[in-house]
């Protein structure tokens, strides 16, 4: 784990329990990089010998191996496929029988979770659905969703900074989702890893909240990129603060211009009308498009 | 720090590899990491030398390959550099950019023995 910030691998738990990690083992890990310095500037002492990390653009092209036994190998592949891999199986799993899965992704404190508290409670007897919440401590949020009257499963990560497929795949089998029902993903409170990390949903919804600053999309990109839809929380404080929801939005859209944009306030029910149905409708095509999928590559 | 979890990936990657290729030491690792890849090459630098201790590829010499992030304009097809998500267009202004390049996080190559 990061002495500095906290990050790192700890133990997953589903529901509480501890999932087989996919590398067996569990170690405590320090971060240095090979110039002595911690990712975040400190100095910090002594780097072993055999650190040696080399920057510069690779010589991979012309490299020869010499006279030693060694060889090269061509891997070409994706650092993030096993990830893909286990994502597309959860989407296949969603088409198969017509759920419509949602993963939402925002910074700690964006209202996610009231959100979905009242979303629950507005689709209450019309769409059958369940949440997989993820947090890296506590069953708060799942207990907050089962109150609100929806089967709810929590995943700690630990000291993970974000979802994977195989986390959601795993949660998923636990769930018992009924055909052409909405499946509401809560991603960690994280603005930069979870975007790197498809769970099999068919759209990422971004939070952002007026109370925090409108230029959050350009310094978290990634995020605002993958996004299919931005939406514009606690809408009922703007009267109080300076944020310009124009200047937010105009800055989401350079990094993604087909962005989708709702303003709402989830605990005033501003524009929950219009969230509500993108969800009604979302659902009607994933229950009318329900089936195999072809293959990896032909989906999103 | 996602960078972690990639760390393992390239491990689990290279043990795959060690497995179907029948080689027992990993000398050097070829990375292609693009300008507009969701990571921090000098994080997941660091965080691979920890995850590799006592595995095939400890100590390996960590290469990596930049590639530059490419934009063509939506708007006046315009080809042009594009070293992040918020510029637009040298051209006509326009934020409707198509990313054509740097967006690779891979495992190129392996020097084994």
């Amino acid at each position: 784990m990061c002495v500095q910030c906290g990050c790192g691998n700890g133990p997953t738990l589903i529901a509480g329990r501890t999932i087989r990690q996919k590398r067996g083992k569990v170690e405590t890990l320090r971060f240095r990089t090979p110039e002595g310095r911690s990712p975040h500037g400190h100095a910090e002492a002594s780097v072993p010998q055999h650190a040696r990390l080399d920057y510069g653009t690779g010589a991979a092209g012309v490299h020869v191996p010499g006279l030693s036994q060694s060889r090269m190998l061509r891997i070409e592949q994706d650092i993030l496929a096993s990830n893909n891999a286990e994502a597309f199986g959860n989407r296949s799993y969603l088409a198969q029988r017509g759920i419509f899965a949602l993963n939402l992704v925002s910074s700690p404190g964006s209202g996610k979770t009231t959100l979905l508290v009242k979303t629950i409670e507005a689709l209450r007897g019309t769409i059958p659905l369940a949440v997989i919440e993820g947090d890296q401590q506590t069953d708060n949020d799942a207990e907050r969703i089962r109150a609100a009257g929806a089967p709810a499963l929590q995943i700690n990560t630990g000291k993970g900074c974000h979802l994977d497929a195989h986390m959601v795949g795993l949660a998923m089998q636990r769930l018992d989702l009924r055909e052409d029902s909405l499946l509401l993903i809560e991603n960690v409170g994280n603005l930069v890893c979870p975007a790197a990390f498809d769970l099999g949903e068919a759209r990422k919804v971004v939070i952002l909240s007026v109370t925090e600053g409108e230029d959050k999309p350009l310094k978290y990109p990634d995020m605002f990129r993958a996004a299919s839809l931005m939406l514009l929380n606690k809408c009922d404080l703007l009267p109080y603060l300076q944020f310009d929801p124009a200047l937010a939005i105009d800055y989401a859209r350079r990094i993604n211009p087909g962005l989708g944009v709702m303003r709402i306030s989830a605990t005033g029910g501003t524009g929950m009308g219009e969230w509500l149905e993108w969800i009604a409708e979302g659902c009607r095509d994933s229950a009318a498009a329900k089936g195999p999928l072809r293959k990896e590559g032909q989906i999103e | 720090m996602h960078e972690m979890s990639l760390a393992e990936s390239v491990l689990q990657v290279i043990e795959d590899a060690a497995r179907h290729q029948r080689f027992t030491r990993v000398r050097t690792v070829w990375l292609e990491i693009g300008q507009l890849a969701c990571v921090e090459p000098e994080s997941l630098c660091f965080v691979l030398e920890q995850v590799t201790k006592g595995s095939i590829a400890e100590g390996a010499r960590l290469e990596i390959v930049k590639i530059d992030g490419r934009g063509r304009c939506a708007r006046c097809e315009r080809a042009f550099p594009f070293p992040a998500l918020h510029e637009p267009c040298p051209d006509c202004g326009s934020y409707q950019v198509e990313v054509t390049d740097g967006e690779q996080l891979r495992i190129r190559e392996l020097e084994v023995e």
